[in-house]
């Protein structure tokens, strides 16, 4: 690892950072625009999360022949971008890097980048653009539980990624539980896969949907995809429990069975509701997603709170950021899904491609659409206020180097550590390998305390870290 | 298409895994849950996020330390190890 690491560098008129739904689209649009593109992705092929496949090097067909059914929703809008992204990589107008992920962007623009893996011989690039789009998605949200920590229990979104690139399952038998409509696609995956499905558990409640139903019937593909997910569940009988939390993952060792109760609206257990599931080997928690704020908040965009409470980025109508050729699109600019992170990254290419164009221009009429539904899906899915009651003093909260509810509680009342960052200095919440990316917005809430949601200050102090990924010393020693 | 089997040794045991996978996937499909433990509470670790964010399921492959399991791709003879 210590060795002196030769890079490349590359020049182009717009870099691409992600190669999901927003970064393809962004890359094929600047790219059709005439403009020069770079394209680094940390995956080691085109799609990102949603569009996840098996590796095509031992599964070809798995690139064109994928149904365009429940387990990829949108797929022929991936084929065609996918063979638009391919066009522009022949005629030599996208530099396509994969397996890299930069750890580290300077201003202006440039990109520092290390292998995802370090055995696959990736050999590091490093970019400059004088434009640059940012597009690395998220992760799924999480909230402690006591017994969280246990092997076994996965990201919702985790066992999602597993079963599509890899065609197998983690586990045999599977408890789902957090909240949102994509808690519904995780589990019918694993029943589809042959996984047997014992509950999938959702915090809120279906009558919070019909306040929002005018948003969502302006996005017509959305109640198609219910109606589907609705047979689905008939088909495989698997319970849909609202209003309902897993108080516990118990197992020694490992997980093989959770408690679950039932919630009031603010996350409140209902005393003598409790109830028992064993024999379980994986647990699937999602609470939403958190957008990967740290490279556009290290390179100082305007931040503002979402609906859901997470840290995104404020976009003009073209998606640029505060800093002029800086421009987002996808879940960094407000969760919203798939198809909104292919629109969005289509105007952010196009107008990275052309940044001295004046012709004003509209926010394209289905972005508005689909933020509105996004905007009604994270209202009526909320974290659960009440939350910090299902933990007690011994749950893990920050999983990396096991700091418990009881420390962060501690440290917030006696010694005032309020937002995340003093937190992390006293409890070392969030200062392990993954940086306080698990547990930064739960440890943000116990900071802000009951009833309190954390501030953008908060959340960005929490997504300020120094590296976006860890890397080799002697790529830090490469730099001067 | 039948994606070819491949053997991985985890812990020094042959392990057969499917061409394409991960080593988390490799493991987790045969039953193996867990292959790290957590340096303060020496609590056992496999997968959690799935994606390279969390470094739960860091595993040793041929020598190289502290890599993610869930990103890793296994190959024909690949050493594996829990840490
Ligand atoms: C694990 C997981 C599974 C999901 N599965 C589904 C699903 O089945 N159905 C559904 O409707 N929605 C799913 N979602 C939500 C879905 O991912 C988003 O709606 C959509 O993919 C957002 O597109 P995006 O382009 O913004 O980001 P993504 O698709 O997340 O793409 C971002 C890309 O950027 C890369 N990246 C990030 N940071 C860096 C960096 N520093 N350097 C280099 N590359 C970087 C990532 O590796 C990734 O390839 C899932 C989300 C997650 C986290
Ligand atoms: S499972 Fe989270 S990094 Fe591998």
């Amino acid at each position: 690892m210590s060795d002196a690491v030769s890079s490349s560098t590359i020049s182009v008129d717009v870099a691409v950072v992600g190669a999901g739904p927003a970064g393809l689209a962004a890359a094929v649009a600047a790219a059709e625009a005439g403009a020069r593109v770079a394209v680094v992705d940390a995956g080691a092929q085109p799609g990102g999360q949603f569009w996840r496949h098996a590796r095509e090097t031992v599964q070809p067909e798995a690139a064109d022949d994928q149904p365009d059914g429940h387990g990829h929703h949108g797929w022929s809008t991936y084929l065609d971008l996918r063979a638009r992204f391919d066009a522009a990589q022949r005629a030599g107008r996208i530099t396509y890097l994969p397996g890299l992920q930069v750890w580290m962007a300077e201003p202006g623009f440039t990109l520092h980048t290390t292998p995802a893996v370090a055995s696959s011989g990736t050999v590091p690039a490093t970019v400059t653009a004088s434009r640059l789009v940012l597009c690395p998605g998220g992760y799924d949200r999480q909230l402690p539980v006591p017994g969280w920590e246990l092997p076994g229990v996965m990201a919702a979104g985790g066992i999602q990624a597993f079963i599509k690139a890899n065609g197998v399952l983690p586990g045999k038998r599977f408890v789902i539980a957090g909240t949102g409509p994509f808690l519904l696609p995780v589990a019918a995956g694993i029943a589809e896969a042959g996984g047997k499905v014992l509950a999938v558990l959702e915090s809120s409640a279906p009558s919070a949907w019909l306040p929002h139903l005018a948003a969502a019937s302006g996005v017509p593909g959305k109640a198609l995809e219910g109606a589907e997910y609705a047979a689905l569940f008939a088909r495989h009988r698997i319970p849909y429990r609202t209003r309902s939390i897993v108080t516990e993952v118990l197992g020694s060792g490992r997980a093989e069975g959770v408690r679950t109760a039932k919630v009031d609206a603010e996350g409140r257990v209902r005393p003598g509701t409790g109830r028992a599931y064993t024999d379980v080997d994986v647990v699937g928690f999602g609470w939403g997603f958190t957008p990967q704020m740290e490279l556009p908040v290290s390179l100082g965009v305007d931040t503002r709170i979402d609906a859901d409470g997470s840290l995104v980025g404020v976009v003009d109508e073209r998606q640029q950021s505060s800093v002029p050729g800086l421009f987002l699109a996808g879940e960094v600019t407000g969760v919203g899904g798939a198809t909104l992170a292919v629109l969005e990254g289509l105007a952010a290419g196009a107008a990275a491609a052309r940044p001295d164009s004046t012709t004003p221009v509209k926010q394209p009429a289905a972005i508005t659409r689909h933020r509105r539904f996004a905007q009604a899906m994270h209202q009526a899915h909320p974290v659960p206020a009440a939350w910090p009651d299902w933990l007690t003093p011994d749950t893990t909260v920050c999983r990396c180097e096991e700091v418990t509810a009881g420390e962060i509680t501690e440290a917030r009342d006696n010694l005032g550590a309020r937002d995340a960052r003093s937190l992390k200095s006293f409890t070392r919440a969030g200062m392990g390998w993954c940086q306080g990316r698990v547990c930064g917005f739960a440890a943000a809430c116990l900071g802000a305390g009951p009833g309190e949601a954390p501030d953008a200050g908060s959340l960005a102090g929490s997504a300020k870290r120094p590296l976006a990924a860890p890397v080799a010393i002697g790529e830090l020693a490469a730099l001067d | 298409m039948n994606p070819q089997p491949v053997t991985i040794t985890f812990d020094g045991r042959p392990l057969t895994a499917t061409a394409g996978q991960s080593v988390g996937a490799a493991l987790a499909s045969q039953g193996v849950t867990a292959w790290r433990s957590t340096r303060k509470g020496g609590k056992p670790r496999g997968l959690f996020c799935g994606i390279g964010v969390c470094f739960d399921c860091l595993v040793t492959v041929d020598g190289e330390t502290n890599q993610r399991a869930c990103l890793v791709e296994v190959c024909e003879g690949m050493e594996v190890e829990g840490s």
